[in-house]
């Protein structure tokens, strides 16, 4: 009992992270068709960002809430600017080639980017356990819960709720579904579509920035984050359906619990078991839990 | 003009036999290694022919390598012939078994299933604590018919292996390419019910495609194992896979020889930027990718044909 309880809860925290991460990559595809490697560089200088928010302001005994908002503000900033800059610079070349060119014109810019943090933020990593002390601990019967793991839990709920929301009951929310649905129509009927990719693409890279900087106090924040992040992002997206926000959660949960249940379980099989899931759900559903199959172009 | 070609890649070939009595050691075994990727390399392109990119040609290639490493520790068998072949036999025939599934697949799902497969294997081997988990094992010195060379002998013994392998490969996948199994990739790539209304079967083509391709990965693998004396769960991860596709791009798929030439231009490259440019080779390496994208779709092997015409279009 004691040890599904744990489960549950490990796999909700894990989870949260694979989700906020996901939902950025997954918002992208659905637009743009462009699976984005670039998306654990976002993760990457999210991560870093947090870290050097934590440097300036934790240590100082200013109010801790200050210091969570700072890190999600800074993380956010930079994902603004590195993807306004890779989508107008680099992207905007390559609009309408074939979708695997695109993976790869993002692999290249995930490749320049891994040594940009490294000429910004050296090679050394960085300490950023402050704000899980600064969070404290909560005691659930015999299990101790770190209050940052519920508060991640709250974060991925809460985008979660708002993406839903923004893209079901806004207008820019409206537009993107238009533009999602069928493209060439909906710039027939005046919708700026190169606009909406734009902000499609910063919108997913803030996303990335802000999955990095929640998780930069769990992990060592130092070289080579991203690319883990990204075939877990990738596992994720093509378990729920590629495109798909609910896809997107479902996948993540379907991929947090398996791997929590296999680290208490058998703990052998943890990595294997995410890509395991992924294959057996590609196996039955090719394109995924929540995308219908395309039919044949003749 | 195709005869012209074969004596061409035929002198270049003697010519990079005869260049290991001159060159120093360590471009040797740099050429060692690039070639023996190279075959990696030629599959891709066999793929890339018909529209597929993999992302998780790094699965064959891995267990090519685990396959020569781990009969050599069992049996004691170093017999670099004899383990080369079971190498690539272990990869093609692990191809034709996930080759039912992949063979329904078509772009960027293609590509992910293919890196899903090639993560699983990366997460077996790295818990795999008898296999030495991340750290891998060593691979006992190939000998050659009973020849066991050591050092700057065995440097060139395999180098010529490798050359050897390369061109019967070369051969091989060019007459490939000139069947009508090979020759049916474009189309396929460009609409596949055609195709199917001409009476072909989409998927034994992909199918076949997919063999081929992890044949080469895995010889690709086995060869690469002598080469570095090691083997290690990093030969299935993503990013063996995904420098495989640069390698791809660079070279382009005009010709089985281009493989080669991307192959060595992308090793030549990567170890200049490592000792020129150590915080700096991975952004050399993306910049080369993206300006490789953009400016030469085709590849480098591009280059010779667009000389080709342009001397062409001078001659009066």
């Amino acid at each position: 009992m004691l040890t599904a309880f744990a489960i549950l809860i490990d796999g909700l925290v894990y989870a949260a992270y694979l989700f906020i991460v996901a939902v950025g990559l997954t918002l992208i595809f659905g637009v743009m068709k462009i699976l984005n490697v670039a998306h654990g560089s976002f993760y990457t200088f999210g991560a870093y960002g947090a870290a050097t928010a934590i440097g300036i302001y934790f240590d100082r005994g200013w109010p801790d809430a200050g210091g969570f908002l700072l890190m999600a503000l800074l993380a956010m900033a930079l994902g603004l600017v590195l993807g306004l800059i890779l989508e107008r610079s680099v992207m905007r070349l390559v609009y309408g080639r074939d979708e695997v060119v695109m993976v790869l014109v993002t692999y290249a810019a995930f490749l320049i980017l891994e040594d940009v943090v490294i000429l910004v933020w050296g090679a050394q990593s960085y300490p950023t356990y402050q704000p899980l002390l600064a969070a404290g601990n909560t005691a659930v019967g015999a299990l101790i819960l770190s209050n940052y793991d519920l508060g991640l839990i709250a974060t991925a709920a809460l985008i979660a709720v708002i993406s839903w929301w923004a893209l079901k009951f806004t207008r820019y929310g409206r537009l993107l579904t238009a533009v999602i649905f069928d493209r060439e129509t909906a710039a027939a009927f005046g919708i700026n579509v190169t606009a909406v990719y734009t902000i499609t693409f910063v919108i997913g890279a803030m996303l990335g920035a802000l999955g990095g900087a929640i998780m930069a106090p769990k992990i060592a924040v130092t070289l080579g984050i991203g690319v883990e992040v990204i075939v877990l992002a990738f596992a994720v997206v093509a378990i729920g359906g590629m495109g798909s926000i609910e896809g997107a959660l479902i996948g993540a949960l379907i991929v947090g619990i398996c791997r929590a249940a296999a680290v208490h379980l058998v703990p052998q099989v943890e990595l294997f078991v995410i890509y395991g899931v992924m294959a057996l759900v590609l196996m039955i559903r090719p394109y995924g839990l929540f995308v219908r199959a395309q039919p044949r172009r003749i | 003009m195709a005869r012209h070609g074969r004596i061409a890649a035929g002198a270049a070939l003697l010519l990079a036999a005869a260049a290991a009595f001159v060159l120093p050691d360590w471009i040797i075994s740099l050429a060692t290694i690039a070639f023996a990727n190279g075959l990696v390399v030629l599959g891709l392109i066999v793929l890339w022919r018909a529209g597929l990119v993999s992302f998780g040609q790094a699965l064959y290639y891995c267990i090519g390598a685990y396959a020569v490493a781990l009969v050599g520790r069992a049996t004691g068998v170093t017999d670099a012939f004899l383990l080369m072949l079971i190498g690539g036999a272990a990869a093609g025939l692990v191809a034709f078994v996930v080759g039912f599934l992949l063979a329904r697949y078509r772009e960027i799902f293609f590509a992910m299933l293919s890196l899903a497969l090639s993560m699983i294997l990366y997460g077996v081997l790295v818990k795999a604590e008898s296999l030495g988990s991340t750290d891998g094992f060593s691979v006992a010195s190939p000998t050659f018919f009973g020849y066991a060379p050591h050092q700057e002998k065995l440097l060139m013994a395999l180098y010529w292996l490798v050359l050897a392998v390369c061109a019967i490969a070369a051969f091989l996948i060019d007459a490939y390419f000139r069947s009508v199994s090979g020759a049916l990739a474009m189309p396929v790539r460009d609409n596949e019910i055609r195709v199917e209304f001409l009476g072909m079967s989409v998927s034994r083509l992909i199918h076949t495609k997919l063999v081929i391709s992890g044949l080469l990965a895995g010889m690709g693998g086995a060869l690469a194992a002598f080469a570095i004396g090691h083997v290690d769960p990093n030969m299935s991860y993503w990013t063996t896979s995904g420098e495989f596709v640069f390698i791809t791009i660079l070279s382009g798929a005009g010709s089985v020889v281009s493989a080669f030439v991307g192959s060595l231009a992308f090793e030549s490259l990567r170890s200049f930027a490592f000792a020129m440019l150590p915080q700096l080779w991975q952004m050399l390496l993306g910049s080369v990718l993206l300006l490789t994208i953009l400016f030469l779709p085709q590849g480098l092997g591009s280059l010779v044909t667009r000389l080709r015409w342009r001397r062409k279009a001078a001659a009066p």
